[in-house]
């Protein structure tokens, strides 16, 4: 018998037919444990822990945009009974005071929205009323920013023409502590 | 010669499989990128409300979850129905939540710690004192960067 040389060995293929197998068991693996997870949501930021509340019956009554929601889900906006449905229009309209109405904020920069809940409000209900107020910002952002820039407004735009329009209307909530009626 | 000469006679050729180890791991890489492994089972129920001003979290290493929600049917008889606090793996207290956030805060590279965010992913049907007392815990603790986990609203 002759003695195969060893090129000749390593010509001869290793046998890849049970790649696939191997890779689809792999496959079936990863397919199993992925979650494709939403990771998006509403990003706050809350203010620095302080033992003192803070006061806002120091301010002007007119840029105080206050909102209570009770444990019934309700919605008291400045001492009216509103649905949240109406309220991104009527933020923005107290926001930006388009016909200089003396009850309004007497400009952005001034104005302050108070958010006050109870212990017993829902969650869901919470967040929405948060998704409002932020939605109402949001589109007074992007108008000035189409009146500025002629782009609307996001998170790509250069950090200097973010900061001009944040600086004209700025993103004032102050959260009082809930009152605690409905919590069972 | 007929046109419909009988097929039958020939061999019919084998389809080549020769690039289907290919097109697997394809998949395979795809599904290896997107894949978070999920490293906690959820031991309370979380629906997440619906909202419409969203943003993305960015880093996954930067973020750490604390789930809110009525325990799932398996720990009821153990942990009754009423809204927990889950951190990591477990149900805890509001008084753990500086060790915990500590705990992930080492973990972190030191420049990269101020943009460490709270992801908090409650039940929409939960009511605002637990999460209020959350926020609370979370500022003493400063940790101020807080994402309300929330679904995108269908049109």
């Amino acid at each position: 018998m002759a003695k195969t040389s060893s090129r000749d060995r390593m010509s001869s293929e290793i046998n890849a037919g049970s790649m696939a197998d191997i890779a689809f068991l792999l496959l079936i693996f990863f397919l199993v444990t992925t979650t494709i997870v939403e990771d998006k949501g509403i990003t706050v930021k809350l203010p620095v822990w302080s033992e003192e509340e803070p006061d806002i019956t120091k301010l002007n009554k007119r840029n105080v945009y206050s909102v209570l929601v009770n444990a019934q889900n309700q919605l008291l906006v400045r001492g009216e009974l509103m649905r949240v449905e109406d309220l991104k229009d009527n933020a923005k309209e107290f926001i930006a005071n388009p016909y200089n109405r003396p009850d309004l904020a007497e400009k952005p920069t001034k104005a302050i929205i108070s958010l006050k809940n109870d212990r017993g409000t829902e969650y869901g209900t919470y967040l929405s009323v948060y998704n409002e107020l932020k939605a109402a910002y949001n589109e007074l952002w992007s108008e000035l920013s189409m009146r500025k820039f002629g782009v609307p407004y996001s998170d790509d735009l250069p950090l200097a023409w973010r900061k001009d329009i944040r600086d004209e209307i700025p993103f004032v909530i102050s959260e009082a502590e809930p009152t605690n009626f409905g919590e069972e | 010669m007929s046109k419909f000469a009988k097929k039958r006679g020939k061999a019919s050729p084998a389809i080549s499989t020769a690039s289907l180890p290919d097109i697997v791991f394809m998949l395979l890489f795809f599904f290896m990128v997107v894949t978070v492994l999920r490293d906690s089972e959820l031991m309370v129920k979380v629906q997440t409300p619906f909202a419409s001003e969203l943003t993305k979290l960015e880093e996954k290493s930067l973020v750490n979850y604390l789930y809110v929600g009525k325990p799932v049917k398996k720990y009821q008889q153990v942990y009754g129905t009423k809204p927990r606090l889950q951190l990591g793996d477990k149900f805890a207290s509001l008084a753990e939540i500086p060790l915990f956030l500590e705990r992930h805060k080492v973990k972190v590279p030191e420049p990269k710690r101020p943009k460490i965010t709270s992801s908090l992913r409650v039940d929409g049907e939960v009511t605002m004192g637990i999460v209020q007392d959350i926020k609370t815990e979370l500022r003493k603790s400063n940790q101020l960067k807080v994402n309300y986990s929330a679904k995108k609203k269908p049109d």
